[in-house]
């Protein structure tokens, strides 16, 4: 698993956040990641904490917001949220149609830190 | 205490690497070098299809590899033997490559005088399908051994791949994969998806991919 490389990849974007805004310390860090991804809040937040040890964001909270799998018909243009679980049976709600594609669900996106 | 405040960052995860895969594919493209990863489960057959590709194309196209692979130079010394120059990047337990590294392999790598670069990215149909490499088309390969089941279980990797290589169709007789029903699967996830049903054992089906990958080639040149 990749949980080390992305945490270190955002812990890159706060700190350099952190750097330009002159904080003293970071509290929070506010994430959206798809639900297609497969990282696990508890490791993330572990991995953050061994990585940041000594900067700024030392201790700083994750917080963490799933952003659903998103399809879109082909038919009806519609688009529509998937769970994880019905994947596999996966068809437009308003139309019927199998003619589908996956078009959100799979981001990593930091939306905010909190800030002392 | 101090105020909390909160500073917006509104900033993509993998901005960086994305930044550097498309200055990698903006790169190889005014060089006419066609890159391509190639992904899949650990021993599904990415070096026997790219042993299969380079036996196939040898003779129209000059063709380098990346091997990925972690920490065993096997593959790359089974590329070399086919007369083809190889670069063993050193992982290290990596689950994935990412832009960086593929950077890296290609400084190493004589551009001028290659039109093919396969990349044999880490077994795992997890953690590669959310880096991109720089590559022109991702292509992973499923294995009939592994089940019908796999887009289900890895919807990820089958919707971000331009072409799938189905292998060891060989297996097929006797075994319980639906090629209907996974196809189904996987169109569902990816309607735009190529498929192409291989045994790189008989060279069954062998033929249509290389031919697809000529044409994605040949239209790099246009
Ligand atoms: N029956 C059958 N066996 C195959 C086929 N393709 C590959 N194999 C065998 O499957 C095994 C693994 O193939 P590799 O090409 O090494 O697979 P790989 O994905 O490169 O494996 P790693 O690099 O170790 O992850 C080898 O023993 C191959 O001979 C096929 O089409 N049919
Ligand atoms: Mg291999
Ligand atoms: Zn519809």
């Amino acid at each position: 698993m990749h949980e080390l490389s992305v945490m270190d990849s955002i812990l890159k974007v706060v700190l350099r956040h952190a750097a330009s805004n002159g904080v003293e310390k970071v509290v929070a860090v506010g994430l959206r990641i798809g639900k297609l991804s497969d990282l696990v809040d508890e490791w993330m937040q572990h991995y953050f904490d061994y990585l940041s040890k000594g900067t700024v964001a030392e201790g700083a909270v994750l917080k963490i917001e799933r952003s659903p799998v998103i399809f879109k018909c082909k038919a009806c243009e519609r688009d529509f949220p998937v769970e994880m679980a019905e994947i596999r049976t996966v068809a437009c709600p308003a139309c019927g149609s199998g003619d589908i594609t996956l078009i959100a669900g799979r981001e990593y996106y930091i939306k905010n830190i909190e800030v002392v | 205490m101090a105020d909390i405040r909160l500073i917006e960052v509104k900033e993509e995860i993998l901005s960086d690497n994305k930044t550097q895969a498309v200055q990698i594919r903006n790169d190889l493209r005014a060089k006419k070098v066609f890159l391509m990863n190639l992904m899949a489960s650990p021993g599904a057959g990415k070096t026997s299809l790219i042993l299969e590709t380079i036996r196939g194309l040898k003779d129209a196209y000059r063709i380098g590899i990346i091997e990925g692979d972690i920490d065993s130079i096997v593959d790359a010394e089974k590329v070399t033997r086919e007369g083809v120059p190889a670069v063993q990047l050193r992982t290290g337990g990596f689950c994935h490559l990412d832009a960086p590294m593929i950077g890296m392999a290609l400084d190493e790598m004589d551009l001028e005088n290659l039109d093919i670069i396969i990349i044999e990215n880490v077994g795992n149909l997890v953690c590669p399908a959310e880096f991109d490499t720089g590559a022109m088309r991702n292509a992973m390969i499923l294995s009939v051994p592994e089940g019908d089941d796999k887009p289900l279980k890895y919807p990820l990797m089958f919707s971000i791949c331009d072409v799938l290589v189905v292998n060891k169709i060989d297996y097929l007789a006797g075994s319980d994969f639906d090629m209907a029903i996974f196809r189904d699967r996987v169109l569902k996830l990816n309607p735009a998806i190529r498929i192409f049903e291989v045994s790189c054992r008989t060279g069954e089906g062998i033929e249509a991919w290389t031919e697809w990958l000529a044409g994605e080639v040949k239209s790099l040149s246009t």
